[in-house]
């Protein structure tokens, strides 16, 4: 099975279509790590940015000036410049005042490697936006909500989190998913640091084979199936989560 | 009359295009016509790869391929109008007529044959090896199997250094990235061509470092032109243009302006072609 994959594919090369991931084991094995890297750099950002986004939220809504301050300061920054130059100042700036440890040989290295910084960077990144679309989404909340919870007894704390952030959540939906599928597609910015994820992989294997044609298009269709997976899962949670008669989610 | 301004405004426009491109439309095909007609020859080099190609203060390209692409347009009579590329475009910039001519340090190779052709004879030549610092005690490429080391992206020693030795490739967009990235400790060393590191080892702030392990794969670097352009006029040009540098010893005289050791390859070919009279 595997060898007739392999000879088609050869024989595909031959015609002028060289797609060597699917029959050179190197570059398969190469091509596999950064798309399981960029799987990776996805799954890992989108948990740290909803986390960063929920604190920020919670903060920004608490009403508390100094606090509150310092998050829009970083949702400042953050949302207004660009990813790269983060992501630069992150692993060669950052990295070089961090302390380091010893490898085998004796030699300095530091502490944080490629991909951890990369995860942090495109966290605090989304994270930034995250905040926004969570805050938009507590303030889509009418207020008649949290008044009728304060008449049913619920205190402030307990009406936050019972009544508004579950309505918020829903509200926070349709951006949240274009702030995860922007993210999906910013992982690539890590290829400049140096983490192995798909468009690093994918630009070493054209270098050598010199496909540069067949392993855009690959990139393109990989991209595509993930970020449409990415929209799916956010849809499916979103239809879990429907009120009957409530919001936009209704006629969906 | 809206009518007519528009019909006058076309014909303007038609009139222009057609003046400019008439001069380029005559040549078809002939690239050596279209540079000579454009009076620039585009040639595609790098930016970060001192001495061979970079950028002097104002912007400007230097560097001992720069002078030879210099060279090349003088001898046509042409200005030299330098274009940056890089390891990872720079044969997709030649295909696809942004330059004509690449002069880029592209080691001649197979693969690299199929997609553009190398005018011969060859102008340079280099191995590939590691820049470590002296602390590492090293001679063998074995002993450093499983260690990281720092590579430019799209080098095509990153996947023989790979496969044959082991190590693991931390790969950059730039020469200046992987130094950074080295100093931090995040690879042992430099994955380079051995041009590069003689030139590196050959200055102050590099006195910690050498190269230790032997130069594998010795492979000469070729100028490249479009398929179409090897057995035209433009590609017998610089074919000649590069066996008359060799015999009269300018890429030599290059080399040492540019401040690099007078490598074995050229002083072998300038034996081989220098004229036999004198």
């Amino acid at each position: 099975m595997i060898t007739d994959i392999q000879t088609f594919f050869r024989e595909l090369a031959n015609s002028g279509i060289n797609l060597t991931i699917f029959y050179d084991a190197f570059d398969f094995e190469r091509f596999i790590t950064g798309l399981g890297n960029t799987v990776l750099l996805i799954l890992a950002s989108t948990f740290f940015s909803i986390i960063i986004g929920a604190i920020g939220t919670a903060i920004l809504t608490s009403g508390r000036a100094f606090p509150g301050f310092l998050v829009r300061s970083y949702v400042a920054l953050f949302r207004n410049t660009p990813l790269i130059v983060q992501m630069y100042f992150f692993y060669f700036a950052i990295g070089s005042i961090m302390p380091v440890g010893q490898n085998e040989l004796g030699l300095p290295e530091p502490l944080l490697g490629s991909f951890s910084w990369a995860v942090i960077s495109l966290s605090l990144y989304a994270g930034a936006f995250n905040v926004e679309t969570f805050r938009a989404g507590v303030g889509a909340v009418h207020g008649s909500y949290e008044e009728a919870a304060f008449a049913l007894g619920y205190n402030r704390r307990q009406a936050f989190f019972a009544v508004t952030v579950p309505l918020a959540l829903r509200f926070s939906f349709a951006s949240l998913s274009n702030n995860l599928v922007d993210l999906t597609k910013a992982t690539t910015v890590a290829y400049a640091v140096g983490v192995a994820e798909l468009l690093y992989v994918s630009n070493q294997i054209w270098s050598d084979s010199l496909n540069t044609i067949e392993m855009m298009n690959v990139m393109l269709v990989i991209y595509l199936v993930l970020t449409g997976a990415v929209v799916f899962i956010i849809n499916r949670v979103e239809a879990v989560m429907r009120l009957p008669g409530f919001g936009l989610g209704d006629n969906q | 009359m809206i009518n007519l301004k528009a019909l006058a405004l076309a014909a303007c426009v038609a009139f222009i295009s057609t003046a400019a491109s008439a001069q380029s439309l005559e040549c078809g095909d002939d690239t050596l016509c279209r540079v000579k007609a454009a009076g620039t020859l585009k040639i595609g080099t790098k930016d970060d790869y001192v001495p061979w190609s970079y950028r002097a203060s104002d912007g400007s390209f230097m560097g001992m391929e720069v002078d030879i692409g210099k060279k090349i347009a003088d001898g046509l009579g042409v200005k030299a109008e330098f274009v940056k590329v890089t390891s990872a475009n720079r044969f997709e910039f030649l295909a696809q007529g942004q330059i004509d001519l690449m002069i880029a340090s592209a080691s001649d190779t197979a693969d690299r044959r199929k997609i553009v052709s190398f005018v011969h004879p060859n102008y340079y030549s280099s191995g590939y090896s590691v820049l470590l610092p002296k602390t590492i005690k090293a001679t063998e490429w074995k002993q450093i199997s499983g260690q990281t080391v720092c590579a430019v992206q799209g080098a095509w020693y990153n996947k023989p250094a790979q496969q044959e030795f082991g190590v693991k490739i931390l790969a950059f967009a730039g020469t200046a990235e992987t130094e950074a990235a080295m100093k931090q400790g995040r690879c042992i060393g430099l994955l380079e061509d051995d041009n590069q590191i003689n030139v590196r080892l050959s200055k102050e702030q590099w006195a910690d470092y050498q190269m230790p392990l032997p130069v594998m794969a010795e492979t000469p670097w070729g100028m490249a032109v479009r398929h179409d352009d090897q057995f035209s006029p433009f590609g017998y040009f610089v074919a000649g243009m590069v066996a008359q540098m060799h015999r009269d010893g300018t890429l030599l005289k290059l080399e040492a302006d540019n401040g690099i050791k007078n490598s074995a390859y050229l002083i072998k070919m300038h034996e081989a072609l220098k004229d036999h009279i004198n």
